[in-house]
């Protein structure tokens, strides 16, 4: 249902198409002032977030360091908890292994808590390819899967319909996948919620297979942490007999205590409350309580050449918590859609090249989905600096060099359309080592100013086609420092 | 070579080499962080918790334990509950003066059977002050998770302050990781929509707490 994102035009044309969307912009204007304005108070409560932001950025460093380590902990506190872990090098894999499991119970559909990582692997579609139907129980990716559309914020999938948008879909689409919407269905978002209750309530007590994520896999305990507030994460995660976790290698924290620090910034940064009203912690199985069958899908898929990226490794410290998006001027123009991926914002735009490679057009033009003004970086729990990541990955499309794809290093070549940039960067290195030619070159640009043109010709023709050139003044810097002794006789 | 050798093999060629053991754990992580925030006495800590709660739509009772039963009784009948789950541990007397009939959840009795019930009671493992939060870890007198999860209506019991700490770090010391553990702070609730909060669309609509005190 949901569409992927194959064939996405690469970021500048889709933001230059979602910017003229006013609706898109009013949505989600609205919706990223109200949660950056109450983040800032959640967070102000706490005198020492400071301390604890270093502190969740030392321990998804001290982690990912000794990877290797804790995943083969991690397998085994599941296992003895009851649990069997699953390896998948990448999204075809786990893809697999997800349906053989559902397959083996004997059951054709499935109920499914939020999850960016199944959303990743594109696994809704792969099982509907496979005869299996997969539920999307969070409200706003039912809106989402309801109006086959794409989710565009990681915690607000559905950020930008509004209530009109959303009680249109329901009426129309509800009655194909179960119980209809009731008749006369209004647009506030209490009707609204009623009527999504209503609908996933009778799948919720007929599910035999739940499908998730976890935000957090405790490696010393085996124990797996979802957070959530709307309560469909509970009914996935305990009504069904078998549940099946699909999350990234780079989720694990070492100890117990470390979730100290998580559970303390993750709700304050993402929907900017003290505490968000459900968080599930499970360890394999309990007799009686809950799924008695867990099985648990580690993903590579991109992480672990992301690792290979010393500089690039750090946006595996993300905990999801979607803070640099609704701060992100970008963001809040052109929506989550442009982003072409399923982390969208100021961390999609270093997340998805590294984990997809920076070969395809929408890869290689993310790392200019910035303004580079640094609002990401500051509120990050767990200081990603994205800033410096975009940067690099910048050098890295224009450039190329080696890089790690599937586990082997391989040299990019510079991508394609940067030749003029390139050029003109090899042309001013040339001028920068002969001043002489410099100097000569200035006084000349300085006494034909008044016939340059407003706009590049050739290759140059985009970069103005959104800027103004800068106007040459009447005398060079360095003439006009020797003729006034650098200002002493200013005036003269 | 299966794909946990060809991921473990490919991480550690990331990392440049096989890693040593993780001696560094305790100096890598400075945990210069608060254990918790500001100063309280007791009875304050208890007031933030009911403070909290209520904040997020929580509706906060207090008794002492004599008052207990009467309002129990109460709040089911204010609801016009007939029926109420009883976790098989929950104390007799919480319920004695209650008038609606006990459901008692068993081993085999379906989701479908626990969503006609109107009306659940529970206690709760440990209480968490500066978030208002309550974590029910199915000890007996909580009961299966799904019985605290279907049900429209969820009444709390906490005894204070025996159960309440500050905040988080001391919340997790307390409790024990090896049990299925649900965190709550307020009634369910959605902002999907506008980002307009609006309680309950899968979990119990009404949360009740009752900070119960004395023996």
């Amino acid at each position: 249902m949901s569409g992927t994102f194959v064939g996405m035009p690469a970021f500048p044309k889709a933001a230059h198409d979602a910017v003229r969307n006013t609706t898109l912009r009013a949505n989600l204007r609205h919706a990223t002032h109200t949660i950056r304005d109450k983040r800032a108070r959640a967070v102000a409560e706490l005198d020492d977030w400071a301390q604890l932001r270093e502190a969740g950025k030392q321990i998804k460093d001290h982690t990912l360091r000794h990877l290797e380590h804790y995943l083969v902990q991690l397998e085994e506190s599941v296992t003895a908890a009851g649990g069997t872990v699953h390896w998948a090098a990448d999204a075809d894999e786990a893809n697999r292994i997800v349906t053989r499991l559902v397959r083996d119970t004997g059951e054709s559909e499935v109920v499914k808590v939020k999850s960016m990582a199944t959303q990743e692997i594109g696994l809704n579609e792969h099982l509907e390819a496979e005869g299996i139907h997969a539920y999307e129980t969070d409200l706003a990716e039912l809106i989402v899967q309801l109006g086959d559309d794409r989710p565009s914020h990681i915690l607000v999938p559905a950020i930008h319909r509004n209530r009109g948008e959303i009680r249109d879909i329901f009426e129309k689409e509800m009655g194909r996948w179960g119980r209809p919407a009731p008749d006369g269905l209004s647009d506030t978002p209490a009707e609204l919620a009623e009527a999504a209750r209503l609908h996933l309530r009778e799948k919720f007590l007929r599910a035999k297979v739940g499908v998730s994520g976890a935000n957090f896999m405790v490696a010393e305990t085996g124990t797996l942490v979802v957070v959530e507030s709307e309560g469909n994460g509970r009914m996935c995660l305990t009504l069904p007999e078998t549940l099946i976790s699909v999350v990234g290698i780079e989720k694990i924290v070492p100890t117990w205590r470390d979730l100290e620090v998580f559970l303390q910034t993750l709700p304050r940064s993402s929907t900017a409350e003290r505490m968000n009203p459900y968080t599930s912690m499970w360890t394999g199985t309990s007799d009686g309580d809950g799924p008695q069958t867990f099985h648990l899908v580690l993903i590579d898929n991109g992480r672990t050449d992301t690792l290979a990226d010393e500089v690039g490794r750090q946006a595996l410290r993300c905990i999801r918590c979607s803070a640099c998006l609704n701060v992100c001027p970008v963001y809040e123009r052109a929506g989550g859609h442009a982003y072409g991926s399923v982390y969208p914002g100021p961390i999609g735009a270093i997340l998805s090249p590294q984990l997809r490679g920076t070969t395809s057009d929408i890869d290689a033009s993310l790392p200019y989905a910035s303004s580079l003004c640094g609002a990401c970086y500051e509120v990050c729990p767990v200081a990603i600096d994205i800033p410096e990541v975009l940067v690099h990955l910048r050098e890295r499309v224009v450039q190329g060099g080696e890089v790690t794809r599937r586990g082997a290093k391989v040299t990019l070549k510079p991508a394609k359309g940067h030749a003029a940039e390139r050029a003109a960067m090899r042309a001013a290195r040339w001028a920068f080592t002969h001043p002489a030619a410099l100097a000569t070159g200035q006084r000349l640009a300085s006494r034909t100013r008044r016939f340059h043109p407003r706009t590049l010709p050739g290759p140059g023709r985009a970069w103005t086609a959104t800027r103004d050139l800068p106007a040459i003044p009447a005398e060079p810097f360095r003439d006009w420092w020797q003729r006034t002794d650098g200002g002493k006789d200013a005036g003269k | 070579m299966s794909s946990r050798d060809v991921i473990l093999g490919r991480v550690r060629r990331a990392l440049g080499g096989p890693a040593a053991p993780p001696t560094s754990y305790d100096t890598d992580i400075d945990r210069g962080y608060r254990r918790e925030h500001g100063e309280r006495t007791v009875e304050q800590t208890v007031d933030l918790l009911a403070e909290n709660l209520a904040d997020y739509r929580a509706i906060v009772h207090r008794a002492d334990s004599g008052e207990l039963p009467e309002l129990i009784a109460w709040l089911l009948a204010a609801r016009g509950a007939r029926t109420v789950l009883v976790p098989p541990g929950l104390p007799p007397e919480w319920l004695s003066a209650a008038d609606p009939t006990r459901v008692h959840d068993r081993a085999d009795s379906t989701a479908a059977e626990l969503d006609r019930v109107e009306s659940v009671v529970t206690g709760c493992a440990v209480a968490v002050a500066e978030t208002g939060t309550l974590v029910l870890d199915a000890s007996p007198d909580q009961g299966r998770r799904r019985i605290t999860l279907v049900p429209d209506h969820h009444i709390v019991v906490v005894r204070v302050p025996d159960q309440v700490v500050s905040a988080v770090p001391q919340a997790l010391e307390r409790l024990d990781p090896t049990r299925p553990l649900t965190w709550i702070s307020g009634p369910s609730a959605t902002s999907d929509i506008e980002l307009d909060r609006v309680e309950g669309v899968h979990g119990p609509r009404t949360l009740e707490v009752i900070l119960v005190s004395g023996d």
